[in-house]
C-alpha cells in the first residue's frame, strides 16, 4: 500500500508540476472563443451534486439504456450545462437505433473533434425552450429550436410527428420533458 | 505488481482527465484565486472605501440594496415598496402614506430596474429611480439621504416592467406596461383582448431642481407586451426604444401563443415630437385615479394625493412619432450603445443578437420604406434598419451593457454566460461562464454615454451549490468580473437580497461627499416635533392621546406617564434631539401592534399604541446608543376605562 501511495503522490506531483509549466508557456488560443466556456470545462450546473430533485433532462438521458449514443454525442459537443438549465427544455431524444439508421459513417464523422460545432448544431435542433405534452404538441405547426431553426410538426393518425419522427415515449424531467423519438432530426440546410 | 499497476494506471488517467491542464480560461473562482491576484482585486482594506456604489434591485423583496464594488459589501437595504421593521418604513405613521395606491395600502411590490439620474448623458448620482412591477409605481430614492422620497402610481398600466429608465438629462423617467389591459379599465370578456386591450407607455417628467415627478403623457399603444426599454442618447437623444413581445396579442398560454411570430418589434418613440405636441395643447385628458406620494425631509412625513386625470396620446395623432422595428423572437433587453447609434434587441428565444442602426432607421423613415403597419403605426423593413447580427453567441440572450472601449457584454440565460463582443464588427471576443443562469448585468454607467468599464456585475437567477446551503431557499447571487483587460476575469461571488433583476452603479465620489449626516433639528417642521425637553407634553383629545416625546443619550422625556386608559389610541411622537453623526435612537412599547421606530438625529417619527390591558407597561430604546443604553427606558401607567387617573408626565422627579 505504501508503494501505491508513493506512486499516486509522485503522479500527482508530476501532474501539478506539468500544469504549472504548461500554464506559464501557454499562449491564448483564440479559437476557443467560439466555444462556450461554460461547456469547455467540467464545471457548471451539470456538475452540481443533487440526488434529491427530480432528474433533469440530461440525467433522464444518461439513465436510459437506449440513449447511449445521444449521451455520447452530448458529451462530445459539451452541451451538458445547457441541458440542466432551468429551461424549461423539451428534448427530442433519438434512440440508439435511430442513430444506427443514419447513413454509414455519418455519426463517426460528427463525433470527430473538428466537427463539434456541426454536432452541437444538430443536437440543439433536438431541443425546444418549452415543456409540452405529446398530446399538446398536436396543436403546433412548428417548434422554434435552440439552434435558431424551426422543426415542422404534422399530425398523422392523431399523433404528432416531429420533423418526421414518431414519439415513442415521454418522460417528465425536473427541468422539462424528454420525448423519445425514432429518428434523428437533421436541421434544414436552406436557412 | 502487474495487478497493482493496472488500477494505478486507471487512477492516473482519471486524475489526468480531472486535473486537465489545458484549461486556458481559469474562470472558476477557486482556480482563478490560485492563478493570480484575484483576491487583491476585490480586497478593500478595513476602513477603506469602495470605488463604486452599486444599487441592486431587491426584486420581490420590494427593496433596493446598496453595495460597494469591488468588495461586494452590503451597506444598506433601502425599503421602497415594502414595510421594513428595522427602519419602521411603512410601519410608522409618517411613511404609511408612501405605500398608498388607488387600491389602498399596498405594502409590497416587485422592484425591478433601478436607474440613476443623468445630466447630459452622464450619470450624476442625484437620484435612483426604480419601478414597482405588480401594482404599477415608480419610486425615487434621494441619494443624499438614501431614502425613498417619492412614489407615483402609474394608471392604465399593469406589470410595470419596461421601466424605470431615464432620458439623458432626466427629463423623463419612463414606465412601460408589460400587460396590456382595457383602457380605461372595464368589465369585458377576456377573449376580446385582441384589438381592444392597449399598452400604455408613460412619460413621467422629473423636475430638474427638486426631482418632483408628474405624468406628462401616456402613449396608448397596441395591445402587445412591453418588456424593457432604454433611451436614445447622443445622436438618438429624443427617442426611446421599447422591446415588445406577444405581438400576436394572445391572452392565454403565452409561452406558446406569444412565440408564434418570427419577429416581434422594438417600438421607437420620438418623445420630443410628442412632448412638442402635448406642449401645444395636444392629447386628451381622461379620468384616472392614481396616487402621488411625497416624503418631505423637513416635516419628516409623507403625504398621499389622489390624482384624477391623465393626458393620453394616440400614436395616430402624432404622425412620425412612433415606428416599429421588426426584431426576432420575443426580445427581452433593449439596449442602446453609448454613442446612441446601435439598438440591441436581445431575442430571448433566438440564438442570434440583433442590432439595429439608428441612422438606418432615420433613413428608412425619411424614404418612407415601410413594410406595413400595426394599428396605423408604420413597420419598417427588418433589413433596412439592421446594423448587424452577432451570430450564435450563446443561448437565450437577455440583456446587454457597454464599456467605454466600444465593447458590448451580453448575458445568456440558457447557456449561462456573459459574452463580450465588438460593437460594429459583431465579433465575439470573449466569454465567461456564470454560476448559474444569469439574468441582467451591470457596468457602472452602462446605460449612459459614459460607462466606467472596469467591472461588470452579473446577476444570476440560480445559485444552487455556490454557497453554504441554507435549506431549499438559498441566497440570491451576483458575480463580479474584471473587464479592464482583453479577457474578462471572474473576481467574486457575493450574495444579494430578493431577486437582483438589475442594478445601476457609479463612482462613489459622485455620491459620498453629498451624503447627509444628520437632520438639522432647527429645520424640523413635524407638527409634533419638540426642539427641547421643555417642549415635551402629553395631550388628551377624547380617547386619543398625543405624546410629544424627546430622546437623547440616555433617556426619554417624559419617561413616566400616567392617565392613559385601556382603549385609548396613544400616539408616540418621538424626536431625536441628538445632532451628532450616527447616533440614532430606537423606541418600542410592549404590545404595540407595529415595529420599533428608528429615529435619526433631528428626526421625528410616530407609532400608535392601543393598550388593551391595565397595568404599568415599559418602553425602551431599541438601538444601542450609549454606555447607558440599558438605562434608556420608561413606563406608561394604563388605568381601566372610565377611571379618574390624572394625566401627568415627568422625567426625573424623584431623583435622590
Amino acid at each position: 500500500m505504501n508503494l501505491v501511495g508513493k506512486f499516486i503522490y509522485v503522479l500527482l506531483g508530476i501532474l501539478l508540476f506539468s500544469c504549472k509549466n504548461e500554464s506559464n508557456n501557454k499562449t491564448v488560443d483564440n479559437s476557443a472563443i467560439v466555444e462556450s466556456a461554460s461547456q469547455s470545462e467540467r464545471t457548471g450546473q451539470a456538475f452540481v451534486i443533487d440526488d434529491e430533485g427530480r432528474p433533469t433532462v440530461l440525467k433522464v438521458a444518461i439513465n436510459s439504456p437506449n440513449h447511449t449514443t445521444l449521451v455520447a454525442a452530448v458529451q462530445a459537443a459539451q452541451l451538458e450545462n445547457v441541458l440542466v438549465n432551468a429551461g424549461p427544455l423539451m428534448v427530442f431524444a433519438p434512440t440508439d437505433e435511430a442513430f444506427t439508421a443514419l447513413p454509414e459513417g455519418t455519426l463517426e464523422n460528427l463525433l470527430k473533434p473538428e466537427n463539434k460545432k456541426a454536432l452541437a448544431n444538430i443536437l440543439k435542433y433536438h431541443v425546444t425552450p418549452g415543456n409540452y405534452s405529446k398530446e399538446f404538441l398536436t396543436t403546433f405547426d412548428r417548434l422554434g429550436q435552440a439552434n435558431n431553426q424551426y422543426v415542422k410538426i404534422e399530425v398523422i393518425n392523431g399523433e404528432p410527428m416531429v420533423g418526421g419522427a414518431k414519439i415513442l415515449a415521454s418522460i417528465p424531467a425536473g427541468n422539462g420533458i424528454v420525448h423519445v423519438i425514432d429518428k434523428v432530426l437533421l436541421p434544414p440546410s436552406n436557412e | 505488481m502487474k495487478n497493482i499497476l493496472k488500477p494505478l494506471l486507471a487512477i492516473g488517467v482519471f486524475l489526468l482527465a480531472f486535473t486537465s491542464c489545458d484549461n486556458s480560461k481559469k474562470s472558476d473562482s477557486r482556480s482563478g484565486a490560485l492563478a493570480g491576484n484575484v483576491a487583491e482585486k476585490v480586497y478593500v482594506a478595513p476602513g477603506e472605501h469602495d470605488e463604486f456604489y452599486a444599487f441592486v434591485s431587491g426584486g420581490f423583496s420590494g427593496q433596493l440594496s446598496v453595495y460597494g464594488l469591488p468588495s461586494g459589501r452590503l451597506f444598506k437595504v433601502i425599503p421602497v415598496f415594502s414595510q421594513d421593521p428595522e427602519k419602521a418604513w411603512g410601519y410608522n405613521e409618517e411613511t404609511k402614506p408612501m405605500l398608498n395606491t388607488s387600491h389602498g395600502f399596498v405594502p409590497w411590490d416587485d422592484a425591478h430596474h433601478p436607474d440613476i439620474s443623468q445630466t447630459q448623458g452622464v450619470v450624476d448620482g442625484r437620484w435612483v429611480f426604480i419601478n414597482g412591477n405588480n401594482t404599477p409605481r415608480i419610486a425615487k430614492i434621494d441619494l443624499t439621504t438614501f431614502e425613498t422620497t417619492e412614489i407615483i402610481e402609474v394608471p392604465n398600466s399593469a406589470g410595470n416592467h419596461s421601466s424605470s429608465f431615464v432620458t439623458e438629462n432626466t427629463e423623463y423617467v419612463v414606465a412601460g406596461t408589460r400587460f396590456s389591459v382595457p383602457i380605461p379599465q372595464r368589465d369585458m370578456p377576456i377573449k376580446e383582448y385582441k384589438g381592444n386591450f392597449k399598452g400604455a407607455l408613460t412619460f413621467i417628467s422629473v423636475d430638474p431642481q427638486d426631482g418632483n415627478m408628474d405624468i406628462k403623457f401616456q402613449l396608448i399603444m397596441p395591445g402587445f407586451d412591453y418588456d424593457l426599454s432604454h433611451p436614445g442618447r447622443g445622436k438618438s437623444h429624443g427617442w426611446f426604444f421599447f422591446t415588445t413581445y406577444n405581438s400576436e396579442e394572445a391572452n392565454t398560454l403565452l409561452e406558446v401563443n406569444a412565440s408564434q411570430n418570427d419577429k416581434d418589434f422594438i417600438a421607437a418613440v420620438n418623445w420630443k415630437k410628442i412632448e412638442e405636441y402635448v406642449n401645444n395643447g395636444g392629447g386628451t385628458k381622461v379620468p384616472a385615479n392614481y396616487a402621488h406620494n411625497v416624503y418631505d425631509d423637513e416635516t419628516h412625513s409623507a403625504t398621499s394625493t389622489m390624482k384624477k386625470e391623465v393626458l393620453v396620446v394616440n400614436p395616430a395623432e402624432v404622425p412620425g412619432a412612433v415606428y416599429l422595428l421588426p426584431t426576432p423572437k420575443s426580445p427581452h433587453g433593449c439596449d442602446v450603445d453609448p454613442t446612441g447609434e446601435y439598438i440591441v434587441g436581445n431575442g430571448k428565444l433566438s440564438a442570434n443578437l440583433t442590432v439595429h442602426s439608428f441612422t438606418k432607421m432615420l433613413d428608412a423613415i425619411e424614404n418612407q420604406k415601410f413594410a406595413g403597419d400595426a394599428y396605423g403605426i408604420p413597420i419598417l423593413n427588418f433589413e433596412d434598419v439592421l446594423a448587424g447580427t452577432v451570430e450564435q453567441p450563446g443561448l437565450g440572450p437577455l440583456h446587454t451593457e457597454f464599456d467605454d472601449k466600444g465593447n458590448a457584454y451580453t448575458t445568456f440565460f440558457i447557456s449561462s454566460e456573459v459574452v463580450k463582443w465588438k460593437v460594429g464588427t459583431w465579433e465575439v471576443l470573449d466569454r465567461q461562464p456564470c454560476y448559474y443562469s444569469v439574468g441582467h448585468l451591470m457596468i457602472p454607467g452602462g446605460n449612459s454615454q459614459k460607462p466606467w468599464g472596469k467591472y461588470v456585475v452579473a446577476m444570476n437567477k440560480i445559485t444552487k451549490d455556490r454557497y453554504l446551503p441554507t435549506g431549499p431557499e438559498v441566497t440570491q447571487s451576483a458575480q463580479l468580473y474584471d473587464i479592464s483587460g482583453d479577457k474578462m476575469e471572474l473576481l467574486l461571488d457575493f450574495p444579494t437580497i430578493g431577486e437582483p433583476h438589475y442594478a445601476a452603479g457609479c463612482p462613489a465620489d459622485l455620491i459620498k461627499s453629498r451624503s447627509k449626516k444628520i437632520y438639522n433639528l432647527e429645520d424640523n417642521k413635524h407638527p409634533f416635533a419638540v426642539k427641547s425637553e421643555a417642549e415635551t407634553k402629553v395631550v388628551r383629545d377624547g380617547n386619543t392621546v398625543h405624546i410629544s416625546m424627546s430622546m437623547i443619550r440616555s433617556h426619554f422625556s417624559p419617561d413616566n406617564i400616567e392617565g392613559v386608559k385601556v382603549g385609548d389610541k396613544v400616539y408616540f411622537h418621538v424626536t431625536n434631539l441628538e445632532q451628532d453623526y450616527d447616533v440614532p435612537h430606537g423606541i418600542s412599547m410592549i404590545g404595540a401592534n407595529t415595529s420599533e421606530l428608528l429615529i435619526m438625529p433631528g428626526q421625528t417619527e410616530t407609532f400608535l399604541w392601543e393598550p388593551k390591558q391595565e397595568g404599568v407597561w415599559p418602553f425602551y430604546c431599541t438601538d444601542f446608543c450609549s454606555a447607558l443604553h440599558q438605562e434608556m427606558q420608561g413606563y406608561v401607567r394604563v388605568s381601566p376605562v372610565g377611571s379618574n387617573t390624572e394625566l401627568k408626565w415627568s422625567l426625573g422627579e424623584e431623583i435622590e
